[in-house]
C-alpha cells in the first residue's frame, strides 16, 4: 500500500507551504485538518521500516516505525493539534508556517532510522523553531533567539561529527543502541545532552522559551527536548551516567524556579526538572523505567503545554507575566484558573492526574534497582515541583494579592485548546491502561495501590502545608522584579567582559612595546650617525629621507650616463 | 472600588474555611499512616510519618536555600540589557536597591498580535 510510505513529516511540510499562501478561514481549516488526518494515518501504520534507500555506501532510513517512535509520533500529533487550535487567532503567517515546519521536523526526527536523517531534522528543529522566538519582535527575543540558534546548531554539528565517527567505527549509520564507548558514542551523547538541557547546557531553554511569543512557547515546550529524550532512549538506555545527570536535572532547577519572577521562566525551569525524571528513567534502563520515561514524556508534553497555554493566556490578556505584577485574576479569568489548576495537579503527580501514573513508574524503578539516594532526590524533586509549578504558578497568577487587573478569559480557541489538554490530563490519570497498552514494554504496573496513593498524597499535602506555613511566617521569598544569574552568565557576561578586558590589555601592551622600540630605534640611529660623523659627513648625516633620495638619483643618473657612453 | 463585585476570596471567612478544610485533610492523612496497612518497598518508608515529614522539611529547606541564593544571584531586571555593561563591577550592589529602582516602571514584556 503506497500510503504507508508517506512519512509523517511530509503532511506538515506541505501544510506549511499551504499556510504560507492561504489566509483566514481556509488556512485555519487546513491547519487543523493536517494533524488530524496525519494522526489517523499514523494510527494505522504498523511497525517496521517503511522507506529506505541507498546513499553512497550507506543505507538511509528516513521512515522507521516501532513502539518507541510511534509513542512520540502520537503525542507530537496531539501537541501539534492543540498548539494549532491555541494559535488560530494569530494573524502572523511567519508563526503559522514556522510552527508547521517545526512540528514536522520533530516528527521527522523521531521516525529517522539513521543518524544522517536524524541530523537533518535535528538542525531543521533549530532553524524552524527560532522563528517562533523572533516572532515576538523585541530586542530581547532577537538576542535570545540568536543565542538559542547558536547552541542548537552547535549541538547539530557535534551530532554530525559524531555520526561520521560512528560510520567510520561501525560501517553503518543505523540509529540503534550507541552506548558510551568510543569517540562517536561520546560526541553523539553530548549532542543529545545539549538538546536535552543537561546541567550547564540548560540555559538556552530558560533563556529563549520565555522570550518566545505566547503561542510559540507552547510549540517549543513540546518538541525539542522530547526529541532529545527520544534520542537518548534509543541510543543510551541503561547508561548509568544518565541516572546521575537526570537526578541533578530534577533538583537544581527547582531552586531557581522558587525565586524566578517571570512565570513562563518558572515553567521553563520546571520543564528541565520534568525532563530530569525521564533521563533518570532512561539511565536505569529496566523495562519499567523506560516505560516510565516514555510515558512521562507523553504526559509532560500535554500538561506542560497546558501550563504554558494558561500562562500564555494570562500574558495575552494582561500583557504581563511577572509574578510581581499579577494576582487576583481568578475573579475575571475563572476558566483559565481552573484549567491551570488541572495542569498544576498533573505536573505535581496528584493521584487521578496524568503525572501520577508515569512519575510513579520512574520512582518505583529507582527503588527496585537500589538507587536509594537517587530515589530520595526524586522524592525531594517531586515535592519541589509541586511547590513551584503546582502552587506558586496558580497562586501568584490567579490568587495572592489583588493586582487590580480585570482581564477576561482568553478567546474561545485558546480555551478550547486548554480544555482538550486538561481533559487528556485527567483521562490518562483516571484510565492509565489506555496509555499503558501503547508503551514499548508490558510490565503490568499498577500505580493505584493504597500505599502508593497515600504516600504521594501525604507528600504533596505536607509540601503545601510548608508553603502555607512559610507564607504565614513571612519567610516565603516575595516576587521581585529581578534577573537571577544562572550558568548563562558565563557566556552572556563573563566571557564577553573577559575578552574585552584581555584585548584592551593586549592593545595597551602592544602600544607600549612599539613606543619602547621606536625610542630605542631613534637612539640607535642617532648613535650610528654620531659614530660615522668623522668618516663621511655627507652620507651619514641624520638628515631626512630627502637627502638620501637625492643621492640615489645622482647615482642613477651617473649609471645612465655611463651606460650611454659605453654603447 | 465600592461598587465592585465581591468575589469568593474577598470574604476572609471563606479563606478561613478553606484553610480549616486543608488542615483537616493534613491531619487525616497523617493519621491514615497508622491505620492503613502499607506494603513498603524501602526500609525508610517504615518510619512513621516519613512522607509527610520529608515533604514538609524538604520544602522548607528548598525555600530557605532559594532565598539565600538570592543574596548572590539576584540582579536588576535589565541586567543583561545594558550594552555598556556598566553594572558588571557593581557586584556588591544588593538586589533590594536595584529592585526599588525598577518598581516604578511598568510592564517590560510586550505581547504579540
Amino acid at each position: 500500500m503506497w500510503m504507508l510510505e508517506i512519512p509523517p513529516f511530509l503532511p506538515f511540510f506541505i501544510g506549511a507551504l499551504i499556510a504560507a499562501v492561504t489566509r483566514g478561514t481556509v488556512r485555519n481549516i487546513i491547519m487543523v485538518a493536517i494533524p488530524i488526518v496525519s494522526g489517523l494515518h499514523l494510527w494505522m501504520v504498523p511497525e517496521g521500516i517503511h522507506l529506505q534507500f541507498a546513499f553512497l555506501d550507506y543505507q538511509l532510513v528516513p521512515y522507521r516505525a516501532d513502539k518507541l517512535s510511534l509513542m512520540f509520533g502520537y503525542v507530537f500529533h496531539i501537541a501539534a493539534f492543540i498548539g494549532i487550535i491555541y494559535s488560530l487567532h494569530v494573524r502572523d503567517t511567519l508563526q503559522q508556517v514556522a510552527a508547521m515546519l517545526y512540528a514536522g521536523s520533530g516528527l521527522g526526527a523521531v521516525f529517522a532510522g539513521d543518524l544522517l536523517t536524524l541530523f537533518v531534522f535535528w538542525e531543521l528543529l533549530a532553524f524552524t523553531s527560532v522563528f517562533l522566538i523572533w516572532a515576538r519582535r523585541t530586542q530581547r527575543s532577537y538576542a535570545a533567539g540568536m543565542r538559542y540558534l547558536i547552541i542548537q546548531v552547535l549541538s547539530g554539528v557535534i551530532l554530525l561529527v559524531g555520526a561520521l565517527f560512528y560510520a567510520a567505527e561501525n560501517g553503518t549509520l543505523e540509529f540503534g543502541f550507541i552506548g558510551l564507548d568510543g569517540i562517536a558514542g561520546w560526541l553523539i551523547f553530548i549532542a543529545f545532552g545539549i538538546k536535552c538541557a543537561f546541567p550547564i547546557a540548560h540555559n538556552w531553554l530558560t533563556d529563549a522559551y520565555p522570550e518566545a511569543t505566547v503561542t510559540g512557547t507552547v510549540f517549543l515546550s513540546a518538541f525539542t527536548t522530547k526529541v532529545a529524550v527520544y534520542a537518548l532512549a534509543r541510543g543510551y538506555p541503561g547508561t548509568e551516567l544518565l541516572v546521575y545527570i537526570g537526578a541533578a536535572m530534577t533538583c537544581f532547577p527547582i531552586f531557581f524556579a522558587v525565586i524566578e519572577n517571570d512565570l513562563r521562566r518558572v515553567l521553563a525551569y520546571s520543564l528541565i526538572n520534568q525532563v530530569g525524571f525521564m533521563v533518570v528513567g532512561i539511565g536505569i534502563g529496566t523495562a519499567l523505567a523506560i516505560n516510565g520515561a516514555v510515558s512521562h514524556a507523553f504526559n509532560d508534553v500535554i500538561f506542560k503545554g497546558l501550563l504554558f497555554m494558561t500562562m500564555g493566556a494570562v500574558l495575552h490578556m494582561t500583557g504581563r507575566i511577572n509574578g510581581s505584577d499579577l494576582g487576583g485574576l481568578y475573579k475575571t479569568m475563572p476558566k483559565t484558573t481552573v484549567l491551570c489548576i488541572v495542569g498544576a495537579a498533573s505536573i505535581s503527580a496528584f493521584p487521578l492526574f496524568s503525572g501520577f501514573v508515569s512519575k510513579s513508574m520512574v520512582m518505583s524503578a529507582a527503588v527496585e534497582e537500589g538507587y536509594d539516594w537517587i530515589w530520595l532526590m526524586l522524592l525531594f524533586a517531586s515535592a519541589g515541583v509541586f511547590h513551584h509549578a503546582g502552587i506558586k504558578i496558580p497562586y501568584f497568577a490567579f490568587f495572592a494579592h489583588d493586582s487590580g487587573i480585570r482581564a477576561s478569559d482568553p478567546p474561545n480557541n485558546m480555551l478550547l485548546a486548554m480544555t482538550i489538554a486538561a481533559v487528556l490530563c485527567i483521562a490518562i490519570g483516571v484510565y492509565p491502561s489506555a496509555l499503558y497498552s501503547l508503551l514499548p514494554y508490558d510490565t503490568g504496573y499498577n500505580p493505584y495501590d493504597a500505599t502508593h496513593v497515600l504516600a504521594q498524597t501525604q507528600l504533596l499535602f505536607f509540601s503545601a502545608l510548608a508553603f502555607v506555613w512559610l507564607n504565614l511566617k513571612g519567610l516565603y521569598p516575595p516576587e521581585l522584579r529581578s534577573t537571577n544569574l544562572d550558568f548563562d552568565w558565563i557566556y552572556r557576561r563573563l566571557a564577553p567582559v573577559a575578552l574585552q578586558k584581555t584585548f584592551s590589555v593586549i592593545w595597551q601592551a602592544d602600544e607600549a612595546l612599539r613606543q619602547v622600540f621606536l625610542t630605542r630605534f631613534d637612539l640607535l640611529m642617532a648613535f650610528i650617525s654620531r659614530q660615522n660623523k668623522g668618516a663621511s659627513s655627507l652620507l651619514s648625516r641624520t638628515y631626512p629621507v630627502g637627502s638620501m633620495v637625492m643621492w640615489v638619483s645622482v647615482i642613477l643618473a651617473a649609471y645612465l650616463f655611463l651606460s650611454f657612453i659605453t654603447h | 472600588m465600592d461598587n465592585e463585585k465581591k468575589y469568593f476570596f474577598d470574604n476572609p471567612n471563606n479563606v478561613k474555611r478553606l484553610m480549616q478544610v486543608f488542615y483537616g485533610i493534613c491531619v487525616v492523612l497523617f493519621v491514615l499512616d497508622f491505620v492503613i496497612h502499607r506494603h513498603v518497598m524501602h526500609s525508610w518508608e517504615n518510619l512513621w510519618g516519613f512522607y509527610p515529614l520529608y515533604g514538609f522539611v524538604g520544602c522548607v529547606v528548598l525555600v530557605l536555600i532559594a532565598t539565600w541564593m538570592r543574596t548572590f544571584l539576584m540582579r536588576s531586571e535589565d541586567y543583561y540589557d545594558n550594552d555598556d555593561q556598566a553594572d558588571f563591577d557593581e557586584k556588591s550592589a544588593t538586589g533590594d536597591s536595584a529592585n526599588k529602582k525598577h518598581n516604578t516602571e511598568i510592564g517590560g514584556h510586550d505581547v504579540d498580535a
